[in-house]
């Protein structure tokens, strides 16, 4: 039986009277893949954003590891260990691509100013560290990114390798869990079907949990272990992924009521 | 289960800055309340226990001083607040602080000072001095609009969409530019308005407790009046929907069929206005501009546009008052208790210090922010 | 900067277009305009006060030059048009010369009028600064018909000379500004020369120098036109040589060019120590000012340009590291410190000042460090002010001196070998070029560290830095600090330097002219900033420092106002950009640049591998 690492119990937030999420509970164990899927203005990213600290909820509880997460800065969120991406990439897009992935392990390193000005061997050493696990996150998507395209500036990757390099940069911050938010989203059927195929490697060569919002269903068909579908800030159903798209509550947050009913 | 809470994942909580910025809270805050706990006390017996221990020299104000410096606060915050309307306006439009809003202000106060000097050479200030008030009001107006009008459409406008502090460091440059034309056209001196007739300078009595100098009561009667119009202007005319339509969203505003460049042209030449009838009664009541005369009341008058809220019309007319009355009263009533020497030196720096105070304890200001959309996030 | 705007000749050309061809809307914009700038200089009393300094005895001096340039760069400007590369575009012809004409000649009318309206009333009701030599000025000492009637055909020729510039080739026209650029500068920079010729005695260049300049200032007829020469000369054969070692310098690889690029620092810094050798006090003390504010630039460029914090009010620790050191070492400090106190070692208060400047970096900027930035910048200006005004109070007057300051700062004994004071110009700038090394190396160091690093993050995007697991509040709090200490060693230097600190030294003015200088040099950029300090300190003076141009003095600041929208409005970059700075500021024009040069990648799979030279050594997944 493998450890429970994060619970949510009865989560909230209001946004100006409107209920953003309502008395949400969800788990996840360790080296679980669990999507988060629902139509839109579900509640989703505010789910994530919650997660990550960014968004402080009205009631409920986080609790990582033992610990509530409740109360902390977003950057010690991830220290803690719960990395993310973001629906709308946000890279720094003037910064190279090595640089990208290196100042993601800011909080996982600690030369400061003395290390930098006298150069001590502490910090070059780290240094080196940092830039050959940025490497080494960066090999994971292939030849992509690596080579001549270091010191290239994120601004000039497209789309695809734009969602990649941001995957990189959460793995980069040596997480235990990896909040991934529509990682496919833009991508064609081919570029995600292998994107799938490494969501999967994340987890059984390097060992990340993950959470993931996704709105392609055959991306969440191939990875989940559970599904979890939100609607209007609610959970309406949890299971696997075949018990969840059967499941009459969910077809019908999709499709909506069939039309004699809601006449 | 969960697992048990151990030393390594023990999450520190609060950060030393927190910790920091809870104790100025409550430093300033007690120095406040003990300020004001003492003036009663010196107004009580200014031999009393406390004050002949820390402020020995401590008399107290009388009524008729205290009165003074209500009124003087008064009449300058509401100066403040409309030079604040054009902070407001534009920040609440392009979201951006124009920092050069103060030297509108100033180009108000200078070709006041022209005009009415001219005036006065040729007999007609003295002869007809409403006529030739309004005279010089006009042209002020114009004046400081059209400085608001170029500077918007020279500086501001090839910049909409750029990094955020690129307009921000170009309104400094702007500010700089403008004091300096004046500094080298108009020479650094201070320069002054022309004596204005006695039955308008003189004091007089008002519902019968309130004694008042007649500029200042002008300055009050003048502001309200603007702020009226401004008012009617915002919420009741077509240029007004379209004014916060833009604020709301320009891309959806420009969907909308209204022209986002005329109604930020607009606002600009609205907040110009307002600082231009601003700037004469600056001088009218203080008789005298230098070139950076704009300056210091152009970033109190910020702070006011802050402290009432920014974005909030209303809340920069009322932030303009509450500074101006704290800068007046609140060295008398605050720090003179403490046994501070020559308080008054240090006015501008409570202003400021209003400010920083207003921004740590309630950073959407004293009546609420109205903010697009865009800054909302 | 951007390749669809290169002024390069496309592939197709158009025949010239009929020179009655014209955009008359923005020829009238450009005259108009043109007119408008000359009567505003005339009327600042530029060209008078200018008047006293020769260029070229007897026939030229900086007064005219004033007016002159303005219709030529106008006439050249309204000629331009932005060509598309790949785009054909129409040939150049008579059609630009006119142009440039018609511009010219309304700028000169709109000096006739100037003249006219001069004689006939008495402006200087309102307009007091233009005096009468004005008028004389404007009329070349002749009687005012006669200025009314000269000033249409100046312009006229002017403006049809910049026309014809834009006729010239690319090659042409370089010669000419070369040669016209080389007689200004050697005009302008006539004290340094001089101050140089007299270090240099020994090797002759008294007599060059005496054939070059007159007597009473201004260069010589055969001076200029041998300096014109040996410009135009040095554009026509030294470019290509200094573009093949550029390229050479390019072409180098890893370790010789390292050593290339320590050569060429070494040498500039023997340079620098020995140069100062040969100079005298004028020299030294431009220098030493031009280093003073290169240490508070390189200090401001860590918050701004590296950060992204807008400080407004850095002034605040120039005064406090001024205040502190004077305190500390003055010999009649303000009564109501206690008696016990001794008189500290320049050194020893230095030490105080450093850890002063940090603790008030980190008070003021704890309170500001989450506000958004533009609340911030006003911010940390009322801070800036506050400081001033209770350095002033009579409250704390008696620890401060109030308005009459601290005074009677002794200089700084250096091993006893020598004691920096103002009197000393050359010890002062060794003094400041050992701290500007510090703040050279401070700089360059932490820009590729692990903090320096979270500050770029922090500037691109403050709250996905955050995510990323930045602490962003210790990170801005760490920049404030450094620049902090920075400032506080110039106030400290100042102090010893001036022998005095007062109120009136750190005024607001004082941050702005460091942030004018911070972003014309370029943001980001260590030599920027330092270009920027040396052009402007240097060449315009600082606040209150003089520069080499001191006929200037009265209009410094309205040309850094006037420069820092230029800057923001053309090239926000600066003049010495940094590569990434730029591609923030014109990210677009990068992207399309990038794209043409076929550096964006497309999603092109598995295609896109094949881009990359694959010897990296990572395994694919």
């Amino acid at each position: 039986m493998s450890r429970r690492l994060l619970t949510i119990n009865k989560l909230s937030v209001t946004f100006g009277g409107l209920h953003a999420l309502k008395d949400l509970d969800f788990y996840i164990d360790e080296g679980e893949i669990v999507s988060v899927i629902g139509p839109n203005g579900a509640g989703k990213t505010t789910f994530f954003n919650m997660i990550s600290g960014m968004v402080t909820p009205t009631s409920g509880d986080i609790i990582f590891k033992g610990e509530s997460l409740l109360g902390l800065d977003p950057n010690q969120v991830t220290a803690a260990g719960i990395a993310r991406t973001f629906q709308n990439v946000r890279l720094f897009a003037n910064m190279t691509i090595l640089e990208n992935v290196m100042v993601a392990q800011h909080c996982r390193t600690k030369q400061g100013i003395w290390g930098a000005l006298f150069q001590t061997r502490p910090f070059k050493r780290e240094e080196q560290e940092i830039r050959e696990h940025g490497e080494k996150v960066l090999g994971f998507f292939g030849t992509r990114l690596v080579g001549y395209r270091l010191d290239q500036p994120a601004a000039v990757l497209s789309y695809a390798n734009r969602r990649r390099l941001e995957i990189a940069r959460a793995m980069a911050t040596k997480p235990t869990i990896i909040l991934l938010d529509e990682p496919v989203a833009g991508m064609n059927p081919k570029e995600s079907a292998a994107l799938t195929r490494l969501i999967g490697e994340l987890r059984s060569d390097w060992g990340f949990t993950i959470v993931m919002i996704e709105h392609d269903m055959s991306v969440v068909r191939d990875v989940s272990d559970r599904v979890v579908v939100l609607d209007h800030g609610e959970t309406i159903a949890h299971g696997t992924y075949e018990e969840v798209s059967t499941n009459p509550d969910v077809i019908e947050a999709y499709l909506g009521r069939p039309a004699e009913e809601s006449a | 289960m969960p697992s048990p809470v151990t030393a390594e994942n023990r999450l520190n909580r609060r950060l030393g800055v927190d910790a920091f910025l809870l104790l100025m809270r409550v430093v300033m805050s007690a120095f406040v309340v003990l300020g004001l706990l003492m003036f009663i006390g010196q107004q009580i017996n200014p031999d009393n226990f406390v004050a002949s221990r820390i402020n020995p020299d401590a008399t107290g104000l009388t009524a008729a001083q205290f009165e003074g410096l209500v009124i003087s606060g008064l009449s300058q915050g509401a100066m403040y607040g409309l030079i604040a309307l054009g902070y407001s306006m534009v920040y609440g439009v392009l979201g951006f602080i124009n920092f050069a809003h103060g030297e509108v202000f100033m180009v108000g106060a200078m070709t006041g000072m022209i005009t009415s000097n001219k005036l006065d050479e040729s007999g007609a200030w003295e002869s007809n001095f409403l006529l030739s008030l309004l005279f010089v009001l006009v042209i002020a107006i114009i004046c400081s609009t059209l400085t608001a009008i170029i500077m918007e459409r020279v500086a501001y406008r090839p910049l909409r969409g750029s990094p955020r502090l690129i307009p921000l460091i170009t309104s400094i440059g702007v500010s700089f530019f403008i004091q300096n034309v004046s500094v080298v056209l108009l020479g650094p001196g201070a320069k002054s308005y022309p004596t204005l007739p006695d039955w308008l300078s003189k004091k007089r009595e008002l519902f019968g407790f309130v004694t008042i100098e007649g500029t200042r009561l002008m300055v009050l009667v003048v502001a309200a009046i603007s702020m009226v119009a401004l008012w009617y202007l915002v919420e009741r005319t077509k240029i007004g929907k379209a004014m916060r339509a833009v604020a709301e969203d320009k891309e959806i505003a420009s969907l909308m069929g209204i022209n986002v460049n005329r109604t930020i042209v607009t606002t600009f030449a609205v907040g110009g206005a307002m600082a231009g009838i601003a700037g004469i009664l600056w001088g009218l009541l203080f008789r005298s501009v230098v070139h950076t005369t704009g300056f210091l009341p152009g970033i109190k008058a910020f702070s006011a546009a802050v402290v009432g809220g920014i974005g909030n019309m209303g809340g920069a007319m009322a932030g303009g008052i509450t500074l101006g009355s704290a800068e007046s009263v609140a060295p008398l009533i605050l720090l003179e208790p403490w046994g501070i020497d020559g308080v008054s030196q240090l006015k501008d720096a409570v202003a400021f210090l209003v400010l920083i105070f207003v921004l740590l304890v309630k950073p959407t200001g004293l009546f609420g922010e109205r903010l697009s959309t865009e800054d909302r996030a | 900067m951007s390749a669809a705007f290169i002024e390069e000749p496309s592939d197709e050309e158009l025949p010239a277009r009929r020179m009655l061809d014209q955009d008359w809307r923005k020829v009238f914009k450009y005259g108009l305009l043109l007119a408008l700038v000359l009567v505003f200089v005339a009327l600042t009393n530029m060209p008078v006060n200018l008047d006293r300094r020769m260029l070229i005895e007897p026939i030229f001096s900086m007064g005219y030059l004033s007016l002159f340039w303005l219709p030529a760069v106008f006439g050249l400007v309204v000629c331009r048009e932005p060509v598309l590369a790949g785009m054909p575009s129409y040939a150049k012809g008579s059609r630009e010369v006119l142009a440039g004409s018609l511009v010219g000649l309304i700028g000169g009318a709109g000096l006739s009028f100037l003249t006219l309206l001069l004689d006939n009333f008495n402006l200087r009701e309102p307009l007091v600064n233009w005096s009468p030599q004005l008028l004389e000025l404007l009329s070349f000492q002749r009687d005012t018909a006669f200025g009314i009637a000269i000033w249409l055909p100046i312009g006229l020729v002017l403006g049809t000379f910049g026309g014809l510039t834009h006729l010239l080739s690319a090659t042409t026209r370089r010669v000419l500004s070369w040669a016209f650029v080389s007689v200004i500068a050697f005009a302008v920079f006539e004290t340094v020369i001089l101050d140089l010729s007299e270090g240099f005695a020994w090797l002759g260049a008294e007599w060059l120098v005496d054939e070059l300049y007159f007597i009473r200032g201004g260069l010589t007829m055969h001076g200029a036109a041998v300096l014109a020469a040996a410009g135009s000369l040095s554009a026509a054969f030294g470019r290509d040589r200094a573009h093949r070692a550029k390229e050479r310098f390019q072409a180098l690889e890893g370790t010789s060019r390292t050593r290339a690029n320590t050569i060429g620092l070494l040498a500039l810094a023997a340079a620098l120590v020995i140069l100062p050798l040969f100079l005298g006090g004028i020299t030294n003390e431009l220098l030493a000012n031009v280093g003073l504010f290169v240490l508070l630039a390189l200090g401001l460029n860590i918050v701004v340009g590296l950060a992204g914090i807008l400080d407004l009010g850095y002034v605040a620790f120039f005064a406090i590291g001024g205040y502190t050191a004077g305190i500390l070492t003055t010999a009649n400090r303000g009564e109501s410190w206690p008696d016990w106190m001794p008189q500290f070692y320049w050194g020893t208060a230095l030490v105080v000042v450093v850890i002063l400047a940090a603790l008030a970096g980190l008070f003021i900027g704890a309170p500001v460090i989450r506000m958004r930035g533009d609340y911030l910048a006003i911010v940390t200006l009322g801070f800036g002010e506050i400081i001033r005004l209770l350095f002033l109070s009579d409250w704390l007057g008696g620890y401060t001196g109030a308005a009459q300051g601290v005074t009677n700062i002794p200089g700084v004994q250096v091993f006893g070998l020598a004691t920096v004071k103002g009197t000393d110009p050359r010890a002062v700038f060794y003094l400041v070029l050992f701290f500007c090394a510090i703040a050279v190396y401070v700089s360059w160091r932490l820009e590729r560290s692990r903090l320096g690093r979270a500050w770029m993050a922090i500037r691109e995007d403050e709250s996905v830095a955050e995510a990323m697991g930045i602490n962003t509040v210790n990170a801005k709090l760490m920049a404030f600090v450094v620049g902090a200490v920075l400032a506080s060693f110039s106030g400290a230097i100042l102090a010893a330097k001036v022998g005095s600190v007062f109120p009136n030294s750190f005024i607001i003015l004082v941050s702005i002219v460091i942030l004018v200088v911070v972003i014309v040099g370029g943001m980001g950029n260590i030599a920027g900033v330092i270009v920027g300090s040396v052009v402007l300190i240097g060449i315009l003076g600082g606040p209150r420092q003089p520069g080499l141009l001191q006929e200037f003095s009265e209009y410094k600041l309205l040309i850094y106002g006037v420069l820092l929208i230029w800057m923001m409005l053309k090239r926000p970059e600066g003049l010495v950009p940094n590569v990434r700075r730029t591609r923030e500021l014109h990210q677009d024009e990068y992207l399309q640049d990038a794209w043409l040069r076929g550096e964006i990648d497309t999603d092109s799979e598995p295609e896109d591998d094949s881009h990359s030279n694959g010897n990296t050594g990572v395994l694919p997944a």
